[in-house]
């Protein structure tokens, strides 16, 4: 059991389980690439390698411009005093813009043919919420946002 | 940036370069004797030896990651650690189960056992809890679709906020430690391409963008197995960790403290508190309204889609947003005559209605309009997650044409439309054709029906998906 554990690098019920884990997966991944298999296994890598080398790297850069440098740690740098109120509403409006992509740039040519309903307006709708969103956390930080920086 | 900041870390690197080096020294002084000697007992220290300098090299690797994102002190959040985490954790730990569930269950509803049903005749044992789908209660699968979309898209903001907040476990230094380790690296992108695989599909799907790959109803549905492959193993590593990490830190405690106030969590196991952490900007409470609200905002910009009536207004975002007419044929259609070229067709006037089983005969319209009519309010439920209150459907059981076609217990009815294609044929299961709510519907609160609702007759059975509910009925075979 030792030496196992040495090898292995952990218990051996932790070898069982992803073993378990890796027949069920198998059998789903052979079925899942049955038709059209390498573009599917392109989507499937690529989601995990688009979201954590792509999507977090971009948010996370511009979440960066957005509160401002850490110059120094040592001289404790302050942060931009409305930096959150604009970091907030910007994330959501970002997530909803990313999420309903295909509605508010209608890259879905047969929507409306479809569903008999209209395709207008919801990058109106999106603009609209994000609006809401900034001017929100704009009053937020006009009642609470200055009183909180004078805390420090 | 990161090198300056740890200047003890080249100090290291030099110290082991020499360790390094003069064990190579030491290993060829080494081999040159064995060979002098021959083999014997010495080639057992040889490969002890070589196993020795490897594991050295092996451990110099892994003190020096390359510079960058492999370097802890690259992560600089102050709020990342594993109570965060495990905050995240707890409610996908909730969530995702949820979605598995309502999803195994529409793939039920479809009846996949019917021949010609199933979108996935390769499932196999991941069918293996599959059941005679049910036709009460008349509302489940419009509830259970708009738990399975809603939910989801609910729970973006969560997974992202999960996915940020172990990112730095991505870049772990040395990529594989152990076998165990490399194993267990393997099943994360089973879960981690699972899952965004799953979000990402099924956020495409929802709104028609069929730009992924094959079919959506195999993508999804193999995908979930795989995602779900890859999360039961996480929970079952990770349960005592998240439990443990949950217990370390308050919610309280971190609802009452302000940005100012907020610290790290304390040095962790897991590589995921920063070794190098910048102030906070905001505080942990605030990462988790702004996560919540996130949530909530969805919640309230999709949810009116799958409730109706005034409240479909509120679905700003949603795919059905609006209704798409007055009257009594305005509500939600899944899709248009026009779409699918069936608008000649639907109202050419000579369209009849074949019944085959024992014997075979044919109907028009205004022979259907004289057998016996009932009424039943039902509503329209898709797989997308959208819905219609219930409507007041009128016209001839399916159990009467049954009858009339001399089957008195059907097994199963092979519905055939005028579509070709996609759901233009589907088989309902025989409790499905004896509910005495199942119709061949004619007319719809009060009104014929529209082409877009499947004029002249459609099929309305409780409790069923949207697109098995045929419209532009012609034929209905009725099978022992």
């Amino acid at each position: 059991m030792h030496s196992f554990v040495q090898t292995y690098g952990a218990h051996p019920l932790h070898l069982v389980s992803l073993l378990v884990s890796f027949v069920v997966a198998g059998f789903a991944t052979f079925q899942l690439l049955s038709s059209n298999a390498l573009s599917v296994a392109v989507w499937f890598v690529g989601a995990a390698v688009l979201h954590d080398l792509v999507l977090l790297p971009a948010y996370a850069a511009v979440d960066r411009l957005v509160k401002g440098r850490h110059h120094d740690r040592i001289e404790r740098s302050r942060p931009r005093p409305w930096a959150n109120y604009v970091r907030v509403p910007l994330a959501l409006s970002g997530m909803l813009l990313l999420m309903f992509l295909p509605a508010i740039f209608r890259l879905v040519e047969g929507y409306e043919a479809t569903t008999g309903l209209s395709a207008d307006g919801y990058a109106w709708r999106w603009l609209a919420v994000s609006a809401v969103l900034f001017v929100g956390a704009g009053l937020a930080y006009l009642v609470r946002g200055r009183q909180h920086a004078a805390d420090g | 940036m990161v090198d300056e900041s740890h200047p003890s870390c080249l100090a290291r690197t030099a110290s082991a370069g020499s360790r390094w080096h003069k064990n190579r020294l030491r290993t060829a002084a080494l081999s040159a004797e064995t060979t002098a000697s021959g083999y014997g007992h010495r080639v057992g220290a040889h490969v002890e030896q070589s196993a020795g300098r490897l594991s050295q090299l092996r451990q110099a690797v892994a003190e020096h990651p390359p510079p960058g994102p492999t370097r802890p002190a690259f992560w600089r959040s102050p709020l990342r650690g594993p109570w965060l985490t495990s905050v995240f954790g707890a409610i996908l730990l909730i969530g995702i189960p949820v979605l598995f569930v309502t999803g195994l269950l529409s793939y039920a509803a479809y009846n996949p056992e019917l021949a010609g049903n199933d979108k996935t005749p390769g499932a196999g044992p991941l069918a293996f809890y599959l059941f005679d789908w049910p036709t009460s209660p008349t509302w489940f699968y419009r509830v259970n679709q708009g738990l399975h979309v809603t939910l989801g898209l609910v729970l973006v903001p969560v997974l992202l906020a999960k996915l940020w907040s172990v990112i730095p476990k991505l870049f772990t230094w040395p990529p594989v430690r152990s076998l165990a380790h490399g194993l267990e690296r393997l099943s994360l992108l089973l879960l981690v391409g699972g899952v965004v695989f799953e979000f990402v599909t099924g956020v495409m799907n929802i709104q028609y963008w069929y730009a992924f790959p094959a079919s959506f109803y195999p993508l999804h549905f193999y995908g979930a197995w795989i995602f779900m492959a890859g999360f039961v193993t996480h929970v079952g590593l990770k349960l005592p960790t998240l439990v443990r990490s949950l217990r370390s830190g308050s919610l309280r405690e971190v609802a009452r403290t302000d940005t100012a106030h907020t610290r790290p969590e304390p040095p962790d196991e897991h590589g995921l508190v920063s070794p190098d952490p910048a102030p906070a900007t905001i505080s942990r409470r605030g990462a988790l309204a702004a996560v919540g609200g996130g949530s909530l905002l969805i919640l309230a910009l999709t949810a009116g889609q799958s409730v109706g009536g005034v409240l479909r207004r509120t679905a700003l975002l949603a795919p059905r947003y609006t209704d798409p007419g007055n009257g009594p044929n305005g509500f939600q259609v899944n899709k248009t005559a026009e779409a699918l070229g069936l608008t000649d067709a639907a109202s050419d006037p000579s369209w009849r209605l074949e019944l085959r089983g024992g014997e075979s005969m044919s109907f028009d319209r205004e022979q259907l309009l004289g057998l016996a009519q009932h009424t039943a309010a039902l509503p329209i439920a898709c797989v997308e997650g959208w819905s219609t209150s219930a409507q007041s459907w009128t016209g001839v059981r399916l159990r009467d044409l049954a009858l009339l076609a001399g089957v008195s217990e059907p097994a199963s009815v092979l519905v055939e439309s005028l579509q070709d294609g996609g759901f233009g044929t589907v088989r309902l299961r025989g409790n499905q054709v004896l509910d005495p709510d199942s119709l061949l519907a004619l007319r719809v609160n009060g009104a014929e029906l529209s082409l877009d609702h499947g004029f002249p007759a459609r099929v309305i059975v409780p409790n069923n998906p949207g697109v098995h509910n045929t419209k532009w009925v012609k034929r209905l075979t009725f099978e022992v």
